[in-house]
């Protein structure tokens, strides 16, 4: 266990009822963690970062590099990102995806690794790209999902069906984003397609639809 | 009710093996034909242990095990299936090779006997062209491991009857399975997702985006996938992963589609996946999935 000191800025997408912890007493081993919707203020308030083995900054879609800067790929320090994975309206999952630079301090990724595990998350590690690893990987399918429903491949019941009993999923796609929300997929999906500029993830007609619809 | 009693199986690798397994327990006298003699014998050692062990998850009688092994025939002549009503093609996913193929079975064969080919890429009206009976030609795609996955894909071609689809569609009931029919369209419904998916997956692992350990965490906590991409890809195998992306690429010309270079290297290395013990984890036996 290490002693932890969280400041809460407000509406934690990773946390919405706050982070609670056991704090630890006697450990000389320091961890920061903020979460909220106000990271980067809070962090740039800190005045002495470097007294910190491990700071931990909760991430929205944003790269841990808007919080830190970047340095030609040589970047990297105690200071790492992370996100609890959300999709859509479901609530959090136990997924804590935990990003690294180039130079992020090992020492202090196994310090977050096992300060999550210590509190029952599934703690995945990944570079500070957009869309980290699963976002990154189900946006562009999701995409091609409702594409190829427009293009009448099949209808969404069996297409659903086929990826269910064909792949094993709990949930077909297509019932997925219904449930959880288009237009929480669209505005993903744009945020990566303005970051990564491939076509694939340019949100499917059926997606952008949705969230004009939201927005009327 | 299917009329269809014996069944020919060519290709004896991960898919065949499989599809070989599905009709046996089913009660079809099943002929498998492969020019590689390990990989007929691997069929009914592998079979034999997957059976064991659905006996001893209560799946299927003990008194059964003796019988479906009887039922598995083994063979490296084409000239076995002379008798069969169905023939379902189970091999790589090259058109030259399975168009080859069937030719010669065309020749063999009844004139009342069903071909079928278990492509997941490419296209049945395709296949079928120029064997001498695309009336009675289906595309029926299996899923791996199609001894434990319910799903087939069912693809008519363009000139495949609908007596020959009804025919094949009930056989297909008849060995358990759940029917759905697709468009004759490249990868069908579910390669078409999965193989850019896959692709994108190795990609992340090549670029050090993340391990392939922590890709497949992050997706079963996410999403609650049984399995992760990097897992299914070594079920798959880098070499049929290649191919599946050459056939879907030169069909789509889709970016995603085409096949990311660590899967050569992969394959040059010898690294395949479970079949060869080490893929993107390593293995400490080649036992097919669930035995």
């Amino acid at each position: 266990m290490i002693a932890s000191q969280i400041i809460d800025t407000g509406n934690s997408k990773s946390f919405p009822n706050g982070l609670t912890l056991s704090l630890a007493s006697g450990d000389k081993t320091q961890s920061l963690i903020i979460i909220g919707d106000s990271v980067a203020k809070a962090y740039q308030a800190i005045s002495n970062p470097e007294q910190y083995d491990l700071i931990l900054l909760e991430l929205d879609l944003e790269c841990l590099g808007v919080h830190t800067g970047e340095s030609m790929g040589t970047e990297g320090s105690s200071v790492l990102g992370f996100a609890r994975f959300k999709l859509g309206d479901d609530p959090p999952s136990q997924l804590i995806e935990l990003v690294k630079q180039p130079n992020s301090s090992p020492t202090a990724i196994a310090l977050a690794k096992s300060f999550f595990e210590e509190q029952q998350f599934i703690v995945a590690v990944c570079a500070d790209t957009p869309g980290r690893i699963v976002n990154r990987l189900i946006r562009p399918y999701f995409n091609a999902v409702l594409r190829r429903l427009d293009d009448g491949l099949a209808s969404a019941n069996d297409m659903d069906l086929t990826l269910k009993l064909g792949l094993g999923y709990p949930e077909g796609p297509l019932s997925l984003l219904s449930r959880t929300g288009l237009d929480h997929h669209a505005k993903v999906s744009q945020t990566l397609f303005e970051a990564l500029g491939k076509s694939e993830f340019s949100p499917a007609r059926r997606a952008q639809v949705a969230l004009r619809k939201s927005q009327t | 009710m299917s009329s269809i009693l014996k069944v020919g199986v060519v290709g004896c690798g991960t898919m065949g093996s499989g599809i070989a397994i599905v009709c046996a327990r089913a009660g079809f006298e099943t002929y498998v034909v492969d020019a590689n003699e390990k990989n007929l014998n691997n069929l009914i050692t592998q079979s034999t242990d997957f059976f064991k062990k659905s006996i001893a998850r209560g799946k299927m009688p003990a008194d059964q095990l003796e019988p479906t092994i009887n039922r598995l025939h083994t063979s490296h002549k084409l000239s076995s299936l002379s008798q069969c009503d169905i023939v379902i093609e189970a091999i790589f996913e090259d058109l030259t090779v399975k168009h080859e193929l069937f030719n010669e079975l065309n020749t063999i064969c009844p004139s009342h006997t069903l071909f079928a080919s278990n492509t997941s890429t490419i296209s049945i009206t395709e296949i079928a062209g120029g064997c001498g009976r695309d009336d009675r030609f289906v595309g029926m795609h299996f899923c791996l491991p199609a001894q434990l996955m319910k799903l087939v894909e069912m693809s008519p071609g363009l000139n495949t009857s609908e007596q020959s689809f009804q025919a094949a569609w009930a056989f297909c009931q008849a060995l358990g399975q759940t029917p759905v029919k697709t468009q004759d369209t490249p990868g069908f419904i579910l390669n078409y997702f999965l193989i850019p998916f896959n692709n994108n997956a190795i990609r992340m692992v090549e670029s050090g985006i993340a391990s392939a350990e922590d890709i497949d965490k992050a997706i079963k906590a996410a999403m609650g996938y049984a399995m992760g991409p990097m897992q299914l890809l070594d079920l798959v195998g880098m070499d049929t992963q290649k191919l599946l992306c050459h056939a879907m690429y030169g069909l789509t010309n889709e970016p995603d589609a085409s096949c990311p270079p660590l899967v050569r290297r992969m394959i040059a290395a010898g690294h395949l996946g479970k079949k060869s013990g080490r893929g993107f984890f390593t293995y400490n036996d080649s036992k097919m999935f669930g035995a």
